[in-house]
């Protein structure tokens, strides 16, 4: 084990965290299409993949910069609407440099939003994340421009394709989302372990420290948010066009948020495999639930308490969570394969 | 002119509604220096329990006690379950714990009490008075003076009572105050339970307005500029914030709305909060915490 670490350089990755990330990675694109159905892709798989993508962004800033975000939904929804006003406006551009685009849009909000930071600590900030939530989704709403001067309030998604390859069944939709978040997973990964997601880390663990060792606090801040809402900002697009097929500022309201921020705590802050734990955990739980709801109305449980008995279970889990297993399910995971060795 | 007092007349009445809200915030903030997003949560389970209990034929003091008696047990729970352990975590921990604890909060309410619209009568007239040509609605001077009675009574308790003296020392060295025998785990079961009293008068007060209904829960997001204006850890600052969240968000409704669209009163309050920040990172009446490394 050493010890002392600099900066600069960044730890070499071990055979094995780059031959399961690529197992994984070789399974999804090869093997799931061949055996799932479309209810699995389009209501399971889909929202898997586009959730651990939003958990990714919101990592970033508040898993491994330490800085509170209750706006995630606010940059999803910037990303999708302004990759929708780029399919629909400059149809010369190619899809995948709309979702770029559309990134960077949200990602300029971010730094946006994100400047308070430098001046303002702790939970005061979270008024700045509030105030993107708020007012994104009353900007959407209000300003006609941003819907293309769509009356109905409600956008069908365009036909997306790349190239010749139209993106219209539930097999190219999930491929399509598993190719991006293939690619931002990889760059979030590598990105955590560079001097930048040092930076950050040490400005979480302790911000006065970080600055008297000459850690640039308020740039690798900005960075955190710039980076944290392009990811966010392409996960909304995905929300939008391959899960949902329909675009509305109230699709991206602070329940979606709260719902990005609880992947992190349940999947683990400052984890990269423990976005997909927490959106796994976040996807699955409402179905297993309501599929239970069957077996509940036996007991003379209605189907409409379930999704107050979901909350319930929610939350105690993610009390559960916050003090036995702060580092949430990755955290588990990688205990419990620790152990196996010495067990056989 | 007249129109414009009324509007600010109005704003601030409603803005002592938000203070309510807030207070709850602060008092825990102070004891144990978590900011306890669940309040809002408390606030809809207070009035919701109220509101089933008076429907049911209680008595509206008996039920207003037996309420009480719950979010007594609940702040107790609170504070076993879910404070002791995680003593010594970092704040957003903290933070984030209260979230789950607002969605069983939430999730328990609507599970025992149903989800539908409850009225509420606490039988106050609800006719506006004429004062100097100006329109007030009763019902707002009525939770106006409600709020002051509560602030009064709540600074003088933390002012003169010995419990006041062991929440100044817990809020200024929990451990210091721990050494010295105050008991941490009764001053958070009282500070939650007097945070739970508040909460279930701005839940009356606040479902007597709009009916006892799930978005009664959302009164959350309002009081959280005016605590961000007031410093989270003064109860006059909550007053002073509230009294200007309230005003200046009708007034912009009202005056600037109508030129960039309505529905700004959603986020004006936080635009608000962040200019102040700007200028104050502590809020107007907050202490600046001190780093060390």
């Amino acid at each position: 084990m050493e010890l002392t670490r600099t900066l600069a350089e960044p730890r070499r990755l071990n055979p094995r965290q780059i031959a399961v990330p690529l197992a994984s990675a070789l399974v999804a694109f090869a093997g799931v299409p061949l055996v799932a159905n479309d209810y699995w892709l389009n209501a399971i798989l889909v929202p898997f993949l586009v959730l651990a993508v939003a958990g990714l962004g919101l990592n970033f800033v508040t898993g491994y910069a330490g800085q509170l975000s209750l706006g995630s939904a606010a940059f999803m929804s910037i990303g999708a609407y302004a990759t929708y006003n780029l399919l629909v406006r400059v149809p010369a551009l190619p899809l995948p440099l709309d979702l770029l685009l559309g990134g960077l849009a949200s990602a300029a909000a971010g730094v946006l939003f994100g400047l308070p930071s430098l001046r303002i600590k702790g939970f005061y900030l979270i008024v700045s994340t509030l105030a993107a939530q708020f007012f994104v989704v009353w900007l959407f709403t209000r300003v006609a421009w941003f819907s293309n001067y769509d009356t109905s309030g409600v956008l069908s998604a365009p036909q997306l394709a790349i190239g010749h390859w139209r993106i219209d069944t539930p097999v190219s939709r999930y491929l399509f989302v598993l190719g991006v978040a293939t690619l931002l997973f990889a760059f979030g990964a590598s990105l955590v372990r560079s001097e930048l997601g040092r930076r950050w880390m040490a400005v979480r663990d302790m911000e006065a420290a970080a600055r008297v060792i000459g850690i640039p606090v308020g740039r690798s801040k900005l960075l955190a948010f710039a980076l944290s809402s392009f990811v966010l900002g392409i996960a909304g697009a995905l929300w939008a066009f391959a899960y949902l097929g329909t675009i509305e500022p109230d699709g991206f309201n602070l329940n979606l948020s709260f719902q990005v921020l609880f992947i992190i705590i349940i999947g683990g802050m400052g984890s990269i495999p423990g976005n997909f734990l927490g959106a796994a955990f976040i996807v699955l739980l409402p179905i297993l639930l309501s599929n239970a709801a069957g077996a509940l109305a036996h007991a003379g449980i209605g189907a409409d308490q379930v999704q107050n008995l979901q909350k319930i279970v929610f939350g105690t889990l993610i009390i559960v969570f916050l003090i036995k297993e702060p580092e949430g399910l990755a955290r588990l995971v990688q205990i419990v394969r620790q152990r196996r060795p010495k067990a056989s | 002119m007249q129109f414009f007092i009324e509007v600010l007349v109005g704003g601030l009445l409603a803005g002592v509604m938000y203070s309510l809200v807030a207070i709850g915030f602060v008092l825990i903030y102070k004891a144990s220096g978590i900011f306890n997003f669940a309040q809002g949560s408390l606030v809809l389970f207070g009035a919701l329990t109220y509101v089933s209990l008076v429907e049911r034929g209680w008595n509206p003091w008996l039920s207003f006690g037996a309420t009480l008696a719950a979010l007594v047990v609940i702040a107790i729970a609170a504070g076993r379950f879910v404070l002791r352990p995680l003593v010594n975590r970092a704040p957003i921990v903290l933070f984030m714990a209260t979230l789950g604890l607002s969605l069983i909060l939430e999730g328990a309410a609507q599970l025992f009490w149903g989800a539908q619209v409850h009225g509420l009568d606490l039988g106050i007239d609800d006719r506006p008075l004429h004062l100097a040509g100006v329109m007030v609605s009763r019902f707002d001077l009525f939770a106006a003076a409600t709020a002051c009675v509560l602030v009064l009574v709540l600074s003088q308790l933390a002012k003169r009572s010995r419990f006041g003296l062991s929440l100044r020392a817990v809020a200024d060295d929990p451990l210091a105050a721990f050494a010295v025998g105050v008991r941490l785990p009764r001053i958070w079961a009282i500070v939650w339970a007097l945070a739970g009293f508040v909460s279930l008068v701005a839940g009356l007060l606040w479902g007597a307005r709009l009916g006892v209904q799930f978005s009664l829960s959302l009164v959350v997001l309002k009081a959280l500029p005016v605590l961000i204006i007031g410093g989270f850890s003064s109860i006059g600052g909550a007053i002073v914030g509230g009294l200007l969240v309230g005003a200046t968000e009708k007034l912009a409704e009202v005056y600037v709305g109508t030129v960039i669209g309505d529905g700004i009163e959603n986020w004006f309050p936080y635009l608000l909060a962040m200019l102040f920040l700007l200028v104050r990172p502590s809020g107007l009446f907050g202490e600046a915490a001190v780093e060390r490394v």
